[in-house]
């Protein structure tokens, strides 16, 4: 006599990970997993916001060499997942992004001197979530996953129709909160959509070493959601794979977890120097799948990029860039009494004494 | 105990025997009906209603969209009742046991109480995080810490304590209504301890420490579960000719350096009472702040009367570990009374 098993579905996803525009900027012959190609008209939309998040990285980078910027977390190389998982959201849906999502933050429309504010060191963030939709990017890696599933709770307890992204990496997919969060959200059926962007390494950790399991998708099968596996490179799977994810959403079927396979082409911040953990011809392989270059070959060679095109596209990346050296070029005014301003909805007696003492040192140093 | 019914009308039903646990479950129940944003949930609240039966009935009477069992998983609670809030709910969550909270450390730190300051104020964590505390129960290992000095000194965080049931109705609900985020701390030795009262009750607003007997010789600060201690410690002193005024603190953070100052300056000396171990706790803490404030005011060293500095022990043991009106009395001895 055996015991009785449930007979619930279980699924594992493909082993090959979804690709519809492949490294060479042809269609690939991967099967689609039920995943809709998105048009070219949308993949040109995508490609000009990957040509701007490219450039912006790179302003910024550069910024941070001079010292404009405290630190920086470049997602160069990352965009196809950083933009085309934002571009799927509805205004309405609420993004939960972490210090390497900037590109995210442009794509939901944040201005760039708020989403750098924390860079530069003016304030932890710089934006009104609310107004952009938006979470505060985290730092304590894998917190904001949970957060992301309570919001989506809500919003489904509310009957609202509002779900929410959450992008985590494959260091932050060891954390005990990301585990709680994939359980949470399957138990709680939350609208949520996990996108880990595996990009190889956590700062100088590699996969092999963070993870002993075929791929991470597969985790999703434990806590009883789908998980699937896309090529990260290629934002029209990225894209198809978010949208098909955000519409189970929509419709009550619960959260889906997204690994994209990606490749950090920069260091993890400009304060690591990632030859000490990995080696040149790695990093030359992975230029190979660049995400911005297929879908440029793909979309010329289906006659919907052209030169005039592409010019345009230059130039708005310019604009972007040139708005992000004035802005960063004008020191920002820091307000010293706002310290004491934002810690309690409700006024502590203790906080007005500190920030006298404050205000008084301020007026001292102004007189003498 | 000053205890003050909301109204004074003839229909105000006459008091009864009330629990702590009850008037904590009637607390929970009062803001669940008043406002649809309230959430309950936690391991094993909804249909057991809590292991301290805390929140009895509430799934019944409010449905499992209002009131349910979570999965054990303290970070996840916790976080997940962070998005809720930034959604505009109110949630009131359950840690089974003060040592349980623990998973749940990073998740308090560095975002339910962080994240008005992150935001510059744009986003406001109007939640409440039930901790049971405390030990005097013969729990095992981890059922009875006192972790109170880890989460004041926190900055962003609230952190109260009822001693009686009456503030425990009332400290609950002004924290439910709070925009600011709570650390409600529940004594365990205390829930069933009983007053005559009517709910609902509204006593002292919740940043207010509270004369709970009056007295001129020495005042003896304690809060939650030594409140009780130190008013017995107040009567045996009195048999000897010592007359101790106890202030119930209450409020942990905000601390009431005015009450606390006035009683301080009227007895001139002053002991500080806890469980949690004495070294870096709490008690220093106010002790440091009271002798700020009032060091020409005082004729002797603030004491404190705590557990020791060792890890919470055995049920056995626990006897000798807690601070009791005997050990209070012959620390005040220590005092050179004839200054
Ligand atoms: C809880 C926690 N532990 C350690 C760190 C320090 N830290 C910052 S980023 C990082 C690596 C994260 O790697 P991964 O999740 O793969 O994301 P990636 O940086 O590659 O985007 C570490 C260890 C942290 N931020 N939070």
């Amino acid at each position: 006599m055996t015991i009785d098993v449930p007979t619930t579905r279980r699924a594992l996803p493909q082993l090959q990970p979804v690709s519809f525009i492949g490294a060479d900027g042809k269609t690939t012959d991967v099967p689609t997993d039920g995943l809709t190609v998105p048009s070219d008209r949308t993949l040109l939309g995508l490609y000009q916001k990957m040509v701007e998040a490219r450039r912006f990285e790179a302003q910024v980078t550069h910024l941070t060499r001079q010292g404009r910027l405290a630190t920086y977390p470049s997602a160069a190389g990352q965009e196809a997942i950083e933009v085309g998982a934002t571009t799927a959201l509805a205004p309405n849906d609420w993004l939960f992004p972490t210090y390497r999502d900037t590109a995210a933050l442009l794509t939901r429309g944040v201005p760039v001197t708020e989403i750098l504010s924390a860079f530069r060191g003016d304030w932890h963030c710089g934006f009104d979530p609310h107004e952009y939709h938006t979470s505060p990017a985290a730092t304590p890696l894998a917190t904001q996953t949970l957060h992301a599933t309570g919001f989506a709770m809500a919003a489904k307890l509310k009957g609202e129709d509002a779900c929410t992204l959450t992008f985590l990496g494959d260091g932050a997919s060891s954390e005990g909160d990301t585990h709680e969060a994939f359980n949470f959200a399957s138990v709680w059926q939350t609208p949520t959509v996990f996108v880990l962007q595996n990009n190889q390494y956590a700062i100088s950790t590699p996969l092999r070493e963070q993870a002993n399991a075929t791929m991470l998708a597969d985790r999703a099968a434990g806590y009883g959601m789908p998980g699937l596996r896309v090529d990260g490179n290629d934002i029209a799977a990225v894209f198809a794979a978010v949208t098909a994810a955000l519409e189970r959403a929509r419709n009550g079927e619960g959260p889906t977890l997204i690994e994209c396979l990606t490749y950090r082409m920069e260091s993890h911040t400009n304060s690591d120097d990632p030859t000490k953990y990995r080696d040149a011809e790695e990093v030359e392989h992975w230029k190979r799948f660049d995400p911005i270059d297929r879908l440029e070959t793909h979309l010329r060679r289906a006659g919907v990029l052209d030169n005039d095109t592409a010019e345009e596209i230059t130039a708005s990346a310019e604009e972007l860039a040139t708005s992000v050296r004035d802005a960063m070029n004008t020191d920002a005014e820091v307000d010293p009494s706002e310290l004491f301003a934002h810690v309690y909805a409700n006024p502590r007696a203790s906080l007005a004494k500190q920030r006298a003492t404050l205000e008084a040192e301020l007026a001292a140093a102004v007189q003498s | 105990m000053t205890v003050t019914a909301l109204t004074t009308a003839d229909d105000v039903p006459a008091p009864v025997s009330v629990t702590m646990t009850k008037a904590l479950n009637q607390a929970l129940r009062d803001s669940l009906s008043e406002d649809e944003d309230v959430l309950v949930f936690g391991e094993d609240v909804g249909r057991l209603g809590g292991v301290f039966r805390v929140t009895e009935g509430l799934r019944k009477e409010f449905g499992p969209d209002r009131v349910w069992d979570s999965p054990l998983a303290e970070s996840g609670i916790v976080g997940t009742a962070i998005g809720m809030a930034m959604a505009g709910m109110r949630p009131v969550v359950e840690m089974q046991f003060d040592a349980y909270a623990y998973p749940a450390f990073e998740q308090i730190v560095s975002h339910v109480a962080k994240m008005r300051n992150r935001t510059k104020g744009h986003v406001s964590l109007p939640l409440t995080i039930r901790i049971p505390y405390a030990g005097d129960i013969g729990g095992v290992e981890h059922h009875s810490d006192s972790s109170e000095a880890y989460w004041t000194s926190t900055p962003g965080l609230t952190v109260l304590t009822p001693s009686n049931p009456a503030d425990a109705y009332s400290l609950l609900r002004e924290s439910i209504a709070s925009e600011d985020p709570v650390i409600f701390m529940e004594p365990k030795s205390r829930y069933w301890m009983k007053d005559e009262l009517s709910l609902p009750v509204q006593t002292a607003p919740m940043d207010r420490a509270q004369v709970v007997r009056e007295g001129s010789d020495a005042t003896l600060l304690a809060y939650g579960p030594t409140v009780r201690t130190a008013l017995s410690a107040a009567e045996e002193g009195a048999e000897h000719g010592l007359s101790i005024e106890v202030v119930d603190l209450r409020s942990l953070s905000p601390f009431d350096d005015e009450t606390v100052s006035a009683s301080v300056r009227k007895t001139s000396r002053a002991a500080i009472v806890h469980e949690a171990a004495q070294f870096g706790g709490y008690g220093a803490e106010v002790a440091a702040r009271v002798t700020e404030a009032n060091f020409t005011h005082l004729s002797a060293p603030i004491l404190r009367i705590t557990g020791f500095d060792v890890p919470y022990p055995s049920p056995k043991l626990e006897e000798y570990f807690l601070p009791t009106a005997e050990r209070i009395l012959d620390a005040l001895e220590s005092w050179d009374w004839e200054l």
